[in-house]
């Protein structure tokens, strides 16, 4: 659908956007995730075909962007990060022109500007200027006409900057509804946001694409760092088939380390499964097998959900199980793998190692503390109407 | 285009832009025309339009100013640059729109020789004709204008530049009047003239080789031609100033004729500042 080849982009001596090479799939969202002026904008101006690139090619369904503009452009819809509405228009007059200058047909035209104002909310403002409007209202005046007439790729610039949350979880849905039919590429500094509706991920700073791949699999990586390094006395077949009967544990490597008779233990557990409140995780370890089956069923509907479906089951569970509201993000194994070596009669020593996803993303980033509180400020907002969500879905269970 | 076009013509009678001009324009002449050709009885309308030049000076910067500069300053220029809509097509849009709202002036001062015909004999050709050239003339300077606002992100400032330019080239023939016209004076400022072309050639390609070739080698050509025939050069550069006047061929049109290179002029010339507005807007994209 879109294949990006090793964009450069240098304003003077500064390097917006360095060597970025990547493909963009059909019917995917696709999220660009970085911190201020990582190169996301200017990017997405490059393929938008609104500025263009001091080296390399984008190619948009077959046509490049600067030798087949036009056709290409015809594919995309593009909401800028201002978005490009004129202040003396009234919002009707402003879809009139959006619709005329893609090039839409007469007798269509009235009905792709009902369907997408319908689609955008902003039919209670249709007569008004675009200048006495609100910033959330620009906001999707803006997007109304990224995605008049359909385009098969649309693309977002920060969609949700300077909105209220409500007007967020609208925007989400309306990218997730978009995304049924058309390949959605936006670009977000919140993570939340991008571990919500996107299907894949690409994590840009300082110009350069550091890591790209689905959410699930970035996910997965997580979850290959929720690893527990410790120390254990023991033979090694003994601690080995201890550990094996312990629930989540995945893989176990196990080296001698410098002390004599204690084994260097390095065990990856699951992080989808549901979190164990403490006081409960010895008696619940038999009833957990069900527990977990149930809620991977649950999960799996939304699996590509990623982080975000695997904090609702955690929450589901909490719920099912005791009212402590807030319970770990992943699964903590440590504690049945403590009673399956005492049991043993191995004893151990546990530093366990955490990595999540905001941690990937800020340890690439190295983002500012400041900007990192805003974040946080943002992801709380926006996350709250969740809970509710989370709420009503753990009624049903 | 019809799209951007209709926008356009739309947005100068929304913002105040468009009726201020037509209206300041129409006073202006009819002031004009009122105490030259109906109070003083002067049978010749393009006395009247020859005098109102120095009011279009200033208005047509008011009208051009925020052609492109506005665009880009809103960053609207984004929705229309990522549209499947050519650069040349927006300049080419925007430029008729401008010259739609112009051309409602035009429209309306072609009534004006029919009510002087109504207190005596006039002739028809002659006053039409001035009114051609007064809207080809027109025509070219609302392109500089245009082009002026494609480089500039102020509408101030593109509306300052625009009056500047248009009244050097509203002044040539009188600073051409001033220029010595010996052969040695034309020759030194031919080859000043090269040596700025080479720096500015220079400064956009950052290539010593290529701006020192052009410099040598027209410096060299100046002299040769110098050295053939120096009478050849007497008054050249005067005479060059004197071609970009603006309003020197529109004389002719007020003076009732018909100035085919005075056509060719005006309309070259227009076409010559869209492209390079056009230019202007595609290179923005570079840099």
């Amino acid at each position: 659908m879109i294949e990006v080849k090793n964009l450069v982009k240098k304003y003077g001596d500064h390097v917006a956007v360095d060597h970025l090479t990547f493909t963009v799939e059909k019917g995917q969202v696709y999220g660009f995730l970085g911190p201020n002026g990582a190169g996301k904008s200017t990017t997405m101006n490059i393929m938008t075909g609104y500025i263009g690139a001091t080296e390399g090619e984008v190619i948009i369904d077959g046509h490049d962007i600067l030798t087949d503009a036009q056709e290409a452009k015809k594919c995309i819809g593009y909401l800028p990060e201002i978005p490009p509405v004129y202040p003396d228009m009234t919002v009707e007059e402003y879809l009139q022109f959006s619709a005329q200058l893609k090039g839409i047909k007469k007798e269509e035209r009235g009905e792709q500007i009902a369907k997408v104002m319908a689609m955008t909310q902003v039919e209670g403002v249709a007569d008004r200027l675009i200048k006495n409007l609100s910033k959330g209202y620009r906001q999707r005046v803006g997007l109304a006409h990224a995605i008049m007439g359909f385009p098969p790729i649309i693309i977002l610039d920060e969609p949700t900057v300077g909105l209220d949350p409500k007007q967020i979880i609208e925007i989400r849905e309306l990218i997730k509804e978009l995304s049924k039919e058309h390949t959605v590429i936006l670009s977000s500094h919140i993570l939340s946001e991008i571990s919500e509706v996107c299907d894949y991920v690409m994590i840009i700073a300082h110009g350069r694409l550091i890591a790209s791949d689905t959410t699930e699999n970035l996910t997965k990586m997580m979850e290959g760092q929720n690893t527990y390094s410790f120390l254990v006395k023991g033979g090694e077949t003994q601690v080995r088939e201890a550990l094996g009967r312990v629930d989540g544990v995945e893989k176990v490597s196990i080296k001698p380390s410098a002390e004599k008779g204690i084994l260097d233990v390095l065990v990856e557990c699951a992080g989808t499964r549901a979190a164990m409140p403490g006081e409960h995780a010895a008696q619940a370890m038999a009833d957990e097998i069900k527990e977990c089956a149930e809620l991977e069923q649950n999960t799996e509907k939304q699996a590509e959900q990623g982080q975000n479906s695997e904090k609702q089951a955690d929450d589901v569970t909490g719920e099912a199980l005791a009212p402590s509201g807030l319970s770990e993000n992943k699964m903590d194994c440590r504690e049945a793998i403590f009673y399956a070596l005492a049991h043993a009669e191995c004893p151990m020593m546990a530093p366990a190692q955490h990595v999540s996803l905001e941690d990937i993303f800020l340890e690439l980033t190295e983002d500012h503390p400041d900007s990192q509180n805003k974040k946080e400020k943002r992801r709380f907002l926006a996350k709250r109407p969740n809970h509710k969500e989370v709420a009503d879905h753990g009624g049903d269970l | 285009m019809a799209a951007i076009y209709k926008k356009e013509v739309r947005s100068y009678f929304t913002s105040v832009i468009g009726c201020v001009f037509v209206a300041f324009a129409l006073v202006i002449t009819g002031l004009y025309f009122f105490a030259n050709n109906l109070y003083g009885g002067y049978p010749y309308f393009g006395y009247s339009l020859s005098a109102t030049i120095v009011i279009f000076l200033i208005l047509i910067p008011i009208l051009t100013m925020k052609s492109v500069a506005d665009d880009r300053r809103q960053k609207t220029d984004q929705m229309l640059l990522t549209s499947p809509v050519s650069t040349w097509t927006i300049i080419l849009s925007k430029y008729l729109a401008m010259l739609t709202v112009f051309m409602i002036f035009v429209c309306i001062i072609s009534f004006y020789p029919l009510i002087m015909a109504h207190y005596g004999t006039i002739s028809y050709a002659m006053a039409y004709t001035s009114i051609i050239g007064f809207a080809l003339m027109c025509f070219l300077g609302i392109a500089i204008g245009m082009f002026i606002s494609s480089i500039t992100e102020s509408q101030v400032i593109a509306a300052v530049l625009t009056f500047l330019v248009l009244f050097v080239t509203y002044m040539a023939e009188s600073i051409a009047d001033l220029i010595p016209t010996s052969a040695g004076v034309s020759l030194a400022a031919f080859i000043i003239l090269v040596i700025v072309i080479a720096m500015i050639l220079y400064s956009m390609t950052k290539s010593f080789a290529l701006s020192a070739i052009v410099g040598i080698v027209g410096i060299a050509a100046l002299c040769i031609l110098y050295f053939v025939d120096s009478s050849a050069f007497q008054g050249a550069f005067g005479g060059l100033i004197a071609s970009l006047s603006l309003t020197g061929h529109f004389y002719s049109f007020a003076s009732g004729l018909i100035d085919i290179p005075g056509i060719v002029f005006y309309l070259s010339g227009s076409v010559l500042f869209l492209f390079l507005a056009d230019q202007a807007v595609e290179k923005r994209r570079w840099c």
